[in-house]
């Protein structure tokens, strides 16, 4: 099943078994089914809890903040997650903040979805990676889509989480397969941290280097690990979290080695492998050979022409490269 | 549009007479009145923390609203929002509470003078985020609470915000049950009305075929006939921008009123509390101390409360 497939799942999965659940956004409703087709096939079978609206993603993030206040389960989806930027407000001064800022909890049950991320040539206003500008805002989680964790199960946690969450679904991922392709390496999971291993058990246990990486930049991970693997006889081991804010630290330090990167595709500065750095480095500063590496992309707008915008975006042998240069120091 | 007709002028003042009002509505906007005086007396004596917005000369919009407005409604204020609490709640204990972040306050101290949620009220402190909240839960109500609507208190300043015409947009399309209640003092915070806004609140309104209520009068009783079939639409989902032409009598928040005096006096030649006082002198009077001497006295108690507490991680 492909990732998109997936997601599409969960969402008819989360309409199905919750009467208060609502699904808006712009080109949502069927026959489009939105513009990455997310949400084909809702409309006609839930009708009433399927809404188009106008091309505002300020009041649809504020509609979707309504219907949680009022004890529904909302999901937005901003078409292009660059265009969440219209949804600052209503996401940092009134969701996330109306959790706690009553003096009591106030729960909502809100989902914001942005399709995220470049790789398509869609340029530099619809390819951004923006989670950074949104760690760390009390009373928001961050999740993000990785083909090792089932959608359901992850959208599951986010409405139980009763505060708002953004989704960030890295655009490349939709047409890839959920689950593990490659054969060298085996996924599995604990709790809700997935840790990708070389099969061949000597290597599984004495990783080289630990790399942590958000969903949408796994399958680059992976590609450098196939790489250092083949080439160099490097082994890696990947940790992908699917909460990126706030961060479980505790469930990666099980699974850390001496030289540990981060890797992501948000352009450089103020990033969110940043963030996670310094959650590392307070616990284990003592076990690591150095500092965690961080693997962007670079601090560039994202260009159009392919040839220009893989020159900015985080690769597979980017990753590689680092890995390399962790181990050399 | 519609336009709420003046009353006959009273021949010795040359301006119309407010008619008698109920005890209870006297006794509230008394109640707003002295909060709000008590309120600037305790800023200038250094005894609150940070800011506020007083309502001083707008009290009686929220009252002529109050029995418009049922339990099962919602109301959202903003930064200028005690006089919309203390009609919805008459907790003169709590709010201030809130404010000093005294123990019993609405919000634990947290909120503050305009971030409030109580039942189904709550405020926010940035301009016009409220109104696609409002949008959200008016749907909600129609589809689930059909009679019930979304109420938000707005000024003539958060017209500058894009969120209400996104807003304003929705609740035509989707023929929400939203009642936006415009409180068009004239001044948004320092600068006035002509000097922020091009053509008018009524011209915005028509250009999404919402309805447009203008009320120009001072008179809670004669606000109301105006209102209550028009709030009965709301109610059947036809959205309505009720605009209050009204007058900040105080200044934005304490001390910071840069008006000229002449504007000034006009806001203090229409404010209810000296045309009552004088149009019904008896009934004023036998409500008038009391209710200023139960503000001290909730003052006092308050002030004398130990710190609100509160865990930021709960």
């Amino acid at each position: 099943m492909r990732v998109a497939e997936n997601l599409n799942a969960a969402l008819h999965g989360l309409l199905d078994d919750d009467p208060t659940a609502y699904v808006l956004g712009e080109d949502v409703l069927d026959p489009y089914g939105g513009a990455f087709k997310i949400t084909k096939g809702l409309s006609a079978r839930f009708p009433d809890r399927v809404i188009t609206t106008p091309i505002s993603e300020g009041a649809l993030t504020g509609v979707a903040a309504g219907l949680a206040l009022t004890g529904n389960t909302a999901v937005a989806e901003i078409m292009f997650g660059d265009f969440a930027t219209l949804a600052f407000d209503q996401l940092c001064n009134f969701a996330a903040k109306s959790v706690s800022m009553y003096g009591s909890r106030l729960p909502l049950r809100m989902v914001v979805r942005c399709p995220t991320g470049g790789g398509r040539g869609y340029g530099p206003t619809h390819s951004q990676s923006l989670q950074k500008h949104f760690v760390g805002m009390p009373g928001l989680a961050l999740y993000e889509m990785s083909p090792f964790h089932d959608n359901r199960e992850v959208f599951a946690a986010m409405v139980d989480r009763g505060e708002p969450c953004l989704f960030f679904e890295d655009k490349i991922l939709y047409t890839r397969p959920m689950g593990q392709a490659d054969p060298l390496f085996a996924v599995r999971r604990d709790g809700e941290l997935a840790v990708v291993d070389p099969v061949v058990p000597e290597l599984a246990a004495r990783p080289d280097c630990v790399i942590v990486a958000p969903g949408g930049t796994a399958h680059r991970a992976l590609e450098a690990m196939r790489s250092l693997l083949m080439e160099e006889e490097i082994s890696c081991r990947l940790l992908v979290p699917s909460r990126l804010y706030p961060l479980d630290v505790e469930a990666l330090l099980p699974y850390l080695g001496e030289v540990v990167l981060v890797a992501e595709e948000s352009t450089a500065g103020g990033t969110w492998g940043g963030e996670v750095a310094h959650l590392v480095h307070q616990r284990v500063w003592d076990r690591l050979r150095g500092p965690v590496r961080l693997v962007c992309s670079a601090a560039s707008v994202i260009p159009t022409a392919a040839h220009l915008e893989r020159e900015v975006l985080i690769t597979g042998s980017a990753i590689h490269r680092a890995v390399r240069e962790a181990l050399r120091d | 549009m519609t336009e709420t007709l003046a009353p006959a002028l009273d021949p010795d003042t040359g301006r119309p007479r407010l008619s008698r009002l109920a005890d209870d509505d006297l006794e509230l906007l008394l109640l707003i009145r002295h909060f709000e005086l008590k309120l600037l007396q305790l800023y200038g004596r250094g005894e609150l923390n940070g800011t506020t917005h007083t309502c001083l000369g707008q009290e009686y919009v929220p009252v002529a609203l109050r029995p418009l407005l049922g339990a099962a409604d919602f109301v959202f204020s903003n930064h200028r929002g005690h006089g919309h609490y203390l009609a919805r709640f008459g907790d003169a204990p709590g709010l201030l509470a809130e404010i000093m972040g005294r123990e019993g306050a609405v919000c634990g101290g947290v909120g503050g003078s305009q971030h409030i949620h109580r039942d189904r009220y709550l405020s926010t402190g940035v301009q016009g985020e409220s109104l696609p909240v409002a949008a959200g839960v008016a749907m909600h109500l129609r589809r689930t609470e059909p009679g019930a609507l979304a109420c938000v208190y707005i000024g003539d300043g958060t017209w500058g915000e894009g969120a209400v015409y996104e807003a304003l947009n929705l609740a035509a399309l989707w023929r929400l049950p939203l009642l936006i209640v415009v409180e068009n003092n004239g001044i948004a915070q320092s600068t006035p009305t002509a000097a922020q806004m091009a053509g008018t609140v009524a011209g915005r309104a028509a250009a999404f075929g919402v309805d447009h209520h203008l009320v120009v009068s001072g008179d809670v009783n004669e606000i109301r006939t105006g209102l209550e079939p028009l709030v009965a639409r709301v109610r059947e989902g036809r959205p309505l921008v009720a605009e209050f032409v009204t007058h900040r009598l105080g200044p934005h928040s304490k001390g910071d009123d840069t008006r000229p005096p002449e504007v000034i006096r006009a806001a203090e030649e229409n404010d209810w509390y000296a045309r009552y006082a004088q149009d019904h002198p008896e009934h004023f009077h036998r409500f008038d101390g009391p209710v200023r001497a139960l503000v001290e006295g909730v003052a006092d108690d308050v002030a004398a409360r130990p710190p609100s507490r509160w865990s930021p991680c709960a």
